[in-house]
């Protein structure tokens, strides 16, 4: 399967480090999201995999060969920083993108045609880009990174600005050129999306990827998480169990995190032994939690919660 | 190259369409369309200077009137009238400017009022020609051989240097070639600027460099605007000779004028892109069209300095030996070569040097503007410091 791999990338721009050894792969048909906060690194892993900005060392590669400027016109990109020429009409545009992206001219308008009419801004071709709204802009941004049929997707934050309808639009979109075999990157601060439409997740902090798999090797790595509704027990009632930690009480119910081989069973036994037990479940952290944890994690020890993509803990 | 191409293409297009471009177009013909006309009516008919009438018995006057007018620089015309009551009538009614009447033997002339200076002058030798005459057949010589003999008289000049006489047409000449150059420096260097801080500010640059190399998006930006720079030129400079042609303002040689066009658009093609190049380089350094102008005041000076001191030394010091020296450095040689050039009395050697000097320079500034325009062009914010953006980014 083809891959399209970021390998020991890094780039420092002075004494600031952007990226220090930043390795992952998206596979061919896959959707991966790539989360981390402001400056983790991200846009400029982004813009090395185009060949936009060079990496002090590191290679991406593409099928097991290393990216070159050839490969570069077959990826679809949309840039963290949005940019059309505002004065171009959105056909004239997207024909001039394809073309640049080496279409031959009857290709490039018979794209055009297609994403104006599938991303609903084929009554504006004829109109200068800096006419459109906001929102109709983003659609003609992503309609330049797809109009050349590209074989790889990288999205700097294609959700960022998009109503609903317009979210609906785009994660179809994803989905359909995934099923077509493009491997598919993109980067987003909403995390609900990212765990509704990704295969895949990496989390970034402070230029390295701390934690990547599917969303569910992520969720499973974390900590277990209980939440226990026993009514009639009293303060500190858990306290005394191995491998428990007690959680601050939420509305009644009290949430305890499980450390490896800690048994829940016990747990029961002794919520039972308290009088009624109305809920008992495990609860497994959501991304959201988990990305706290992670970027909240001192910067120092990014080993803590690396969790490599099979899902266990090293 | 292809991909420089559609680059060029869209920049083709997209100036070619713009308001800007159509009216400065326009309004530049006009312009040149009106200076040879102001020209020609400055310079009064192209015919001749002066309208002298001849009567049967002044007749034989005619010929030696013009041979002497044209001997002082004059142009006068003779034409025959009836009598000399018609030819009074005439220089009456000012259609002739005077009337040779009496028997040919001496040069008497009827006036409106006074005798104009200059065809005073033209008659004054025509007089003393005509005594000359009589005094030689009087000694039994024969006009006519004394007069070739003198006609043929040489005078032998040996010129330790050579030198030029410039003619005030061919300074007129060069004075425009000068305007066209430099306004097409000025206009076309300015598109370049605000082209490349254009997609700088907007931030579609990172877009194309996702799709083509930075040196081929500079190379079709330069490229695509010299194209419609050109055309410009072509179009003014085209409509200009044609209308001096036409309307007899222009009565140098056609080889002449088309000199002047070829080399024109040598040096405009050679001064662009060398421009260009530098343009190009230095608004990578800026984020902001409202910071372009900071960023190419320095190399607009280079333009205008070359321009105002060609225009304001040549027309009185043609020779001048300072023009001669910056007009063979690379970055003068572009605005004050043409108008030299068009003025005429180049020496080779010195065109060579100029034209060598920019065949050097300008693959210099290709590689050294490409270097700065890519290390700067995806830097935002605040301005890229030219030994920043020399270093790799």
């Amino acid at each position: 399967m083809k891959r399209l791999e970021i390998d020991g990338v890094s780039k420092r721009y002075g004494d600031v480090i952007a990226l220090a050894d930043m390795t992952f792969d998206v596979r061919a048909g896959e959707i991966f999201g790539f989360v981390g906060s402001n400056g983790a690194g991200k846009t400029t892993t982004m813009r090395i995999a185009l060949g936009v900005l060079t990496a002090d060392a590191g290679q991406v590669r593409w099928d097991g060969v290393p990216v070159t400027s050839d490969t570069r016109r077959h990826i679809g990109y949309m840039p963290e920083e949005r940019g059309l020429y505002p004065r171009m009409k959105v056909g004239e545009q997207l024909v001039y993108l394809a073309r640049l992206h080496g279409m031959s001219p009857a290709d490039a308008t018979a794209a055009m045609r297609e994403w104006t009419d599938r991303l609903g801004v084929a009554a504006r071709r004829g109109d200068e880009v800096q006419k459109l709204s906001l929102g109709n802009q983003q659609r003609v941004q992503l309609a330049a990174a797809l109009v050349h049929d590209p074989s790889i997707l990288v999205l700097d934050e294609p959700f960022s600005g998009l109503d609903p309808v317009a979210v609906d639009v785009m994660s179809q979109v994803l989905r359909d050129k995934a099923a077509q075999g493009v491997p598919v990157m993109f980067s987003s601060h909403q995390l609900d999306l990212v765990e509704r439409i990704c295969d895949r997740v990496g989390i970034v902090r402070s230029g390295s990827m701390v934690a990547n798999g599917t969303v569910d090797e992520l969720r499973s790595g974390g900590d277990d998480r209980l939440v226990v509704d026993a009514p009639q027990a009293p303060e500190g009632w858990a306290e005394h169990l191995d491998g428990v930690r007690v959680l601050p009480r939420e509305d009644g119910r009290t949430w305890l995190e499980l450390s490896d081989g800690a048994d829940d069973q016990a747990v029961l036994r002794a919520a039972l032994a308290t009088g009624p037990v109305h809920e008992f479940a495990r609860q497994r952290p959501s991304l959201t939690e988990l990305f706290r944890d992670i970027v909240a994690s001192p910067a120092g020890d990014p080993t803590a919660s690396t969790i490599d993509s099979n899902g266990e803990k090293s | 190259m292809s991909s420089v191409w559609l680059v060029a293409q869209r920049e083709i297009l997209a100036r070619a369409r713009s308001k800007a471009y159509i009216i400065s177009t326009a309004v530049l013909v006009v312009i040149v369309v009106a200076l040879a006309i102001i020209t020609k009516l400055i310079g009064g008919s192209g015919a001749s200077d002066f309208t002298v009438g001849v009567t049967a018995q002044t007749a034989s006057l005619s010929a030696p009137l013009s041979s002497s007018a044209t001997s002082i620089g004059q142009s006068v015309s003779t034409r025959t009238v009836p009598d000399e009551a018609t030819g009074r009538a005439e220089v009456k009614a000012g259609k002739l400017d005077a009337l040779l009447i009496g028997d040919g033997t001496a040069v008497r002339v009827v006036v409106k009022k006074d005798l104009n200076a200059k065809l005073g002058n033209a008659l004054h030798v025509l007089a003393g020609q005509v005594a000359f005459n009589q005094k030689i057949e009087a000694l039994g010589g024969d006009p006519a051989a004394v007069n070739a003999a003198v006609a043929s008289a040489p005078v032998s000049v040996t010129s330790i240097q050579r030198p030029h006489t410039y003619n005030t047409q061919q300074l007129v000449l060069g004075i425009i070639a000068g305007i066209l150059i430099y306004l097409s420096l000025l206009l076309s260097g300015q598109m370049v600027a605000q082209g490349v801080v254009e997609e700088k500010s907007s931030r579609v640059v990172e877009l194309l460099l996702s799709a083509i190399r930075p040196w081929q998006l500079m190379a079709g930006k330069v490229l695509g605007i010299g194209i419609v720079g050109f055309a410009q030129m072509v179009i003014i400079g085209g409509v200009g000779i044609a209308a001096g042609l036409l309307t007899r303002a222009l009565t140098i040689p056609a080889s002449a004028a088309a000199s002047t066009v070829v080399w024109l658009v040598v040096w405009y093609l050679l001064g662009f892109v060398a421009y260009a190049l530098t343009f190009a380089a230095a608004a990578a350094t800026v984020s902001r069209q409202e910071d372009v102008g900071g960023v190419v005041t320095p190399v607009l000076m280079l333009v205008i300095l070359g321009y105002v001191l060609g225009v304001s030394i040549l027309p009185s010091n043609p020779g001048s030996g300072l023009i001669e020296t910056m007009s063979m450095l690379p970055m003068f040689a572009p605005t004050l070569m043409p108008m030299r050039v068009a003025m005429g009395g180049v020496p080779a050697w010195q065109l060579t040097v100029a034209v060598a000097g920019m065949v050097v320079v300008i693959p210099l500034l290709v590689l050294l503007s490409a270097r700065i325009y890519r290390n700067a062009v995806l830097r935002s914010g605040a301005r890229v410091k030219l030994r920043d953006a020399w270093r790799a980014a």
